[in-house]
């Protein structure tokens, strides 16, 4: 009921569920043994930044277009390509259809 | 148990009667309206599941319209169910009851809901006769019906722009498809004199006119699917059609790949393996090609997924990826036809096209259930939801685990079969599966940090949970992923590896009416 076979092991959701559990408590138990020195309200939750003042709560929110910008930066000219190719013409959508239509006919039937 | 032999007629008979009741209906109480198309679908996911009892308990059934009797000339139409036809079924029940629940608070504020519900029944038609017909014209006229009433739910909102030149584009792509499918048909009709699948599949040459009918069965309904490059349709539909459409559109999208299955498995069957022109086994050929568009589709998918900054059209690209995985497990399973992990590939696929369903379409009703309470669709303007929708919250959360493939969700199960048999015909193909599902998570992790972590924003200090129908829709759907990541041997036991068993066994399609005396 729990255990699938994929050909060269297995997987049962159970087993990893218990130990997700385990992790969990042992976390929970280490996270006890922590400082306890903490007080709310006070200068320790107070935010630095570097003696910076504090920006407005919703201007620290990273939007969603900056968030990998790293990564997208870096491929930047694979993603130039990709839009290009994005163009959202209808005639350009029935072209890949064409083109694809082509190869199989290049592979299959000729 | 005894079930009736016209059930299949019901399954399809039932959302087409109710879609012609609907408007009538909707003259009395609007309210009245609603109870009667959830009960139509009820009815009818029902009627599905004792089909499909059926099949896996008895076998292959078969409903014949029009003329029973051999001796007289034959003018009839065969629908002939097996267990990938009632996994389909499934899938398609299960989404669209899901999708009217969710429909009763979120299109509330909307006008023409009588055309909507109507729009939406005819559809459940077009789409569950597909799955269910025997016969390639009777597959093309609900192809048809299903394609035609999509459109129409995609410009429902037709205050948009956006929203009318999205339905123009999928009924140009849709049409063009099916005017290829209905080229391929005539061809084989031409040949053969018909238009039963199984009849064909007996019958089938592999000449020239076979093979042309092929690539032009593929390729229309592999567009019709979304497979890349011919995605291009697909995140404008998704995009803009309302929320519980995205969702009703994921299943009519899987009843082309379904199309495709049936023609590669089906009518295709007994010629698979024959030699192609390239000197290279049929099966071989059209599978490694299936794996191209499957590998161009899961990159494509998952590299314009992340750029995106609208909600909906970031998920519609995150479906082109998983879309992706269905065809790469597809294309492994017939590369590799005959092979122990041809067969896991195909387990892989055939249940990863039901997680497929349930994953994005949750992910697309969270989309609608922000824009519901937030009326924003744009990721950069959203923040800090948690705070106030709190289940929604947690109902992403499950989605998007499940679409990433993070056990121990649905989307792990069947992703890992995918992985292990693909890894068996090509390790590169397995890298490339897994990179994607770490960027899938990548995607997901920065819509759930966009739109619900981070600090309040005024403009939203007043957003409230959704209503409780919207929030048990998707509770459904979140209870079906866990369960099948929960109990993933109990699923593939009895529904998956039925179906695929079926898939593979051709002949035994073919039997049940060459030389079955039906």
């Amino acid at each position: 009921m729990f255990t699938i076979e994929t050909g060269s092991g297995f997987w049962n959701p159970i087993i990893w569920v218990a130990a997700m559990v385990i992790a969990f408590l042992v976390t929970y138990i280490l996270r006890s043994f922590g400082n306890k020195s903490y007080k709310k309200n006070t200068e320790q939750t107070k935010v630095f930044l570097s003696g910076n003042p504090e920006y407005q709560k919703e201007k620290m929110h990273v939007k969603a277009d900056n968030l990998y910008w790293g990564f997208t930066e870096s491929l930047k000219g694979f993603y130039s390509l990709l839009k290009k190719v994005h163009t959202g013409n209808t005639g350009d959508y029935i072209l890949w259809f064409v083109i694809i239509l082509a190869i199989f006919f290049i592979v299959e039937v000729i | 148990m005894n079930i009736p032999e016209y059930t299949p007629a019901l399954v399809v008979a039932i959302p087409l009667l109710g879609a012609f009741l609907t408007p009538l209906v909707g003259r009395v109480n609007d309210k009245l309206r609603n109870i009667f198309v959830i009960l139509i679908l009820a009815i009818n996911a029902m009627l599905v599941a004792l089909l499909s009892y059926d099949v896996l308990v008895n076998g292959i059934q078969t409903y014949i319209f029009g003329a029973k009797d051999l001796s007289y000339p034959i003018v009839r139409i065969l629908f002939e169910v097996d267990a990938m036809s009632v996994f389909m079924a499934i899938i398609g029940s299960i989404v669209l009851l899901v999708a009217v629940i969710y429909s009763w608070a979120f299109m509330k504020e909307n006008t023409g809901l009588d055309k909507y519900y109507t729009l939406i029944l005819l559809l459940t038609a077009g789409m569950l006769g597909m799955m269910l017909t025997g016969d390639m014209f009777n597959f093309f006229v609900f192809l048809e019906i299903t394609s035609i009433s999509s459109c129409a739910l995609i410009a429902f909102r037709t205050d948009s722009a956006e929203s009318i030149e999205a339905a123009f584009k999928y009924i140009v792509v849709s049409a063009i498809g099916a005017l290829f499918v209905l080229f391929a048909i005539a061809l084989l009709y031409g040949q053969y004199d018909a238009l039963n699948i199984a009849a064909l599949s007996n019958a089938i040459q592999y000449t020239f006119l076979d093979k042309i009918a092929l690539v032009l069965l593929i390729a229309a309904l592999g567009m019709k699917s979304g497979i890349a490059p011919m995605h291009m349709w697909l995140p404008d539909s998704y995009g803009k059609a309302p929320a519980t459409i995205s969702l009703v559109l994921v299943s009519a999208t899987l009843a082309s790949l379904y199309g495709a299955l049936r023609v590669i498995f089906t009518l295709y069957g007994n010629v698979l393996s024959t030699i192609s022109n390239s000197g290279i086994p049929l099966n071989v050929s059209i599978g490694w090609l299936i794996i191209a568009l499957a590998v161009v589709s899961i990159i494509i998918g998952v590299i314009m997924a992340l750029i995106q900054s609208d909600f909906k059209r970031l998920i519609a690209y995150g479906a082109v990826a998983e879309i992706g995985y269905m065809f790469l497990a597809i294309g492994t399973g017939i590369a590799a036809l005959g092979t122990q992990y041809g067969e896991t590939a195909l387990t892989g696929g055939i249940f990863h096209i039901m997680n497929d369903a349930m994953d994005v379409g949750l992910l697309f009703l969270v989309a609608g259930a922000i824009y519901y309470s937030t009326k924003e669709s744009s990721l950069n303007k959203m923040g800090g939801f948690a705070r106030n929708m709190k289940y929604t919250t947690i109902l992403f959360i499950i989605g998007f685990l499940a679409v990433s493939g993070i056990p121990p969700m649905n989307g792990f199960a069947s992703k890992l079969l995918i992985y292990e048999s693909t890894f068996m015909l090509n390790p590169i193909l397995a890298i490339i599966a897994i990179l994607g599902s770490i960027l899938l998570l990548a995607i997901f992790v920065k819509v759930f940090y966009s739109a619900f972590m981070g600090p309040e924003i005024p403009r939203f200090k007043n957003v409230k949970e959704v209503p409780k129908s919207m929030l048990f829709a998707m509770g459904i759907i979140a209870c079906i992923i866990i369960f099948f990541g929960l109990f993933p041997e109990l699923v593939i036991t009895n529904i998956v590896e039925p179906a695929k068993n079926a898939l593979m066994g051709y002949s035994g399609y073919v039997s049940q009416i060459v030389g079955g005396g039906i």
